[in-house]
């Protein structure tokens, strides 16, 4: 029992970040129809920048807002110098486009940091709270209590402001949405820039938990793609069940099956609900897109 | 990309049409019967193989992208499971290797029948998640099927032999991969011109109308992606006998991304785009290797700009380019 509880825990705090980062592929996806690729680098380098600030002595609050912030800049500039510039090319050099960029990201950080492991302090000690058999750690807390902040304020901020309103309504019909006034272009960068930062935080809280490289970001990109659609690309409420539904798969599965395999669950589950359901469990029918 | 190329030419006898379509051929095949001649040592002749296998596997994959415009995240796989194969039942089950390279690319092609039959229901990014999530599975299980597969060390491989005739250096294995390359050239242009060929460009331009004028669509596209995977596994088994070594890295995501590059690069529905896009992305690694750490940001700035500029690929802009300057 405490082992399944152990499990459970694990896994919905690294579902949590899976979460962040299925977010990150569905706002894009909504406002561009791009599947960015380049995704998991935004992850890797919100925990990189972080790690490398505070090793150069800045204290952690403030190195944690300037890689959220630095890494929104870095989606801004993706945004405006590789993707606005390939608008209406076809899916396949979009990708294409967005490994680029990947790599280029990639390739930056080893350039600059090195291909070394960083680790962040936990944000509040490391020692561990026994709960019911299992332990938990303060960083899980911690990721999973900034996961349902960060989804709340999106919900809000896509049902409530103008902004995020357009998005929505960029992603529903463009044509549309710019006749009625929605500045679509503006809405690309805006989505580059809010997928980004969660990106960010994401990485930023799982950088404790787990080293971090330069080379992180791939398979963590990957798992956000695997996430966003188990959940139904572009759907909100999927992007948020389909990573913790990915994450404890995996938990569960290293904990009984095998943890060689971890990693090929996600993608063994993923094949098995496209082929049953083949726009996700929440795909198309879900009307609260986010 | 609607638009298909207009290859042939409308009216025209059969016999210059020949001619026309197959003189680049010919003189392509004679710039590799006299390359040998230039190229000063053993380096060279290994970059011109990789040169050569990049490019085979490029045609193979751009007849499924190009043609059918069906995307493949995960053809590495296919390649990595035919080298894997030929390995295995050579290295440890003592087959001949002519034997073991029928029987992984018959196998591979049974799996990729199996695969196609599921997976080609799916469209676009579905259809990149599910090619994708097969490529990396494939790669997990080499990785951690150690008793097998070695595992991520990777195992070796015996020498290549055939009716008595052992293949050994870059210099035999030049001719072998020189000869793959063209016959893949030929077959993909007999295929594209056929047709088959014709409902594979009319499949790429609506699925829907190519249904309405007859085109049994699934099962065109579940043929041309057993046919691009055998072909991958063909360039897997003889790939793993000229390296001598291998390791799952061939399975990788990463790889099947680079396969994918050069399609699109060179341009999507182009043969010689492929021969480009191979060419271009398996020289770039090796001329800017010296700038390290800096390589993989030039590489992905590159394609970047590739796509930006030339969104059709360079081949196909090329000639638009050519065209215009024609006329």
């Amino acid at each position: 029992m405490s082992q399944f509880l152990q499990s459970i825990f694990a896994g919905v705090t690294v579902g949590a970040t899976y979460a962040l980062a299925a977010l990150g592929f569905s706002i894009i996806y909504n406002a561009s129809g791009v599947i960015n690729f380049a995704q998991g680098e935004f992850i890797m380098l919100g925990g990189m920048i972080a790690a490398f600030l505070v090793a150069l002595g800045a204290p952690l609050a403030l190195a944690v807002v300037a890689a959220v912030i630095v890494v929104a800049a870095i989606g801004l500039i993706v945004a405006k110098t590789a993707v606005e510039p390939a608008r209406g090319a076809d899916v396949t050099t979009l990708i294409i486009i967005t490994i680029g960029v990947s790599m280029v990201l990639r390739g930056g950080v080893e350039v600059t940091m090195g291909k070394g492991g960083h680790a962040l302090p936990p944000f509040s000690g490391d020692k561990p709270i026994v709960l019911a058999g299992a332990t938990i750690l303060p960083q899980s807390l911690w990721v999973v209590a900034t996961t349902l902040v960060v989804v709340a304020g999106l919900a809000l901020f896509f049902e409530r402001t103008r902004l995020g309103k357009g998005i929505l309504a960029t992603a529903h019909n463009r044509l549309a949405a710019q006749l009625v006034g929605v500045d679509t272009r503006r809405v690309l960068s805006v989505s580059f820039v809010l997928s980004a930062a969660l990106g960010a935080i994401g990485g930023i809280l799982i950088a404790p938990i787990a080293n971090t490289s330069y080379d992180a970001g791939v398979m963590l990109g990957l798992k956000g793609f695997v996430a966003a659609t188990i959940g139904g690309l572009g759907s909100g409420v999927g992007a948020v069940a389909g990573g913790v539904a990915l994450g404890l798969l995996e938990s569960l599965t290293a904990g009984y099956l095998s943890s060689a395999y971890k990693d090929a669950a996600a993608f063994v589950i993923v094949l098995v609900i496209l082929l049953v359901r083949p726009s996700g469990m929440f795909g198309a029918a879900s009307s609260s897109r986010v | 990309m609607t638009e298909a190329p207009p290859r042939t030419p409308p009216a025209s006898s059969r016999a210059s049409l020949w001619a026309s379509a197959r003189a680049p051929t010919l003189l392509f095949a004679a710039a590799l019967v006299f390359l040998p001649l230039i190229l000063p040592n053993a380096y060279y002749f290994d970059v011109a193989i990789r040169i050569a296998i990049n490019a085979t596997l490029a045609i193979a994959l751009n007849l499924l992208i190009g043609y059918t415009g069906q995307i493949s995240l995960g053809h590495a796989a296919f390649f990595g499971l035919g080298a894997y194969g030929s390995a295995i039942l050579v290295g440890e089950f003592n087959w001949p290797p002519g034997a073991a390279l029928i029987a992984s690319a018959a196998l591979v092609g049974a799996l990729a029948y199996v695969v196609a039959r599921v997976i080609l229901r799916l469209e676009g990014h579905y259809l990149a998640m599910a090619t994708l999530g097969l490529g990396v599975i494939a790669s997990i299980a080499l990785s951690n099927e150690v008793g097998l597969t070695g595992g991520p060390d990777g195992m070796s491989v015996p020498d290549f032999s055939f009716l008595g005739w052992r293949v050994v250096g870059e210099k035999a294995w030049y001719w072998v991969f020189a000869a793959t390359l063209v016959a893949a050239i030929v077959l993909a242009g007999n295929l594209i011109d056929s047709p088959a060929g014709r409902a594979l460009r009319a499949l790429h331009g609506s699925q829907t109308a190519a249904r309405a004028v007859g085109v049994d669509a699934s099962a065109f596209k579940t043929r041309v992606f057993v046919l691009s995977a055998t072909a991958a596994a063909i360039m897997g088994s003889l790939y793993a006998h000229y390296e001598g070594f291998i390791t799952p890295g061939l399975a990788s995501f990463p790889k099947s991304v680079q396969l994918v590059t050069m399609v699109v690069v060179g341009g999507m529905a182009s043969i010689w785009g492929s021969v480009l896009g191979a060419a271009m992305l398996s020289l770039a690694p090796e001329l800017l290797a010296r700038f390290e750490g800096y390589e993989t940001i030039a590489f992905g700035a590159i394609l970047v700009a590739t796509m930006i500029f030339l969104p059709r690929g360079i081949a196909p802009s090329l000639g638009a380019w050519l065209r215009r300057k024609e006329s």
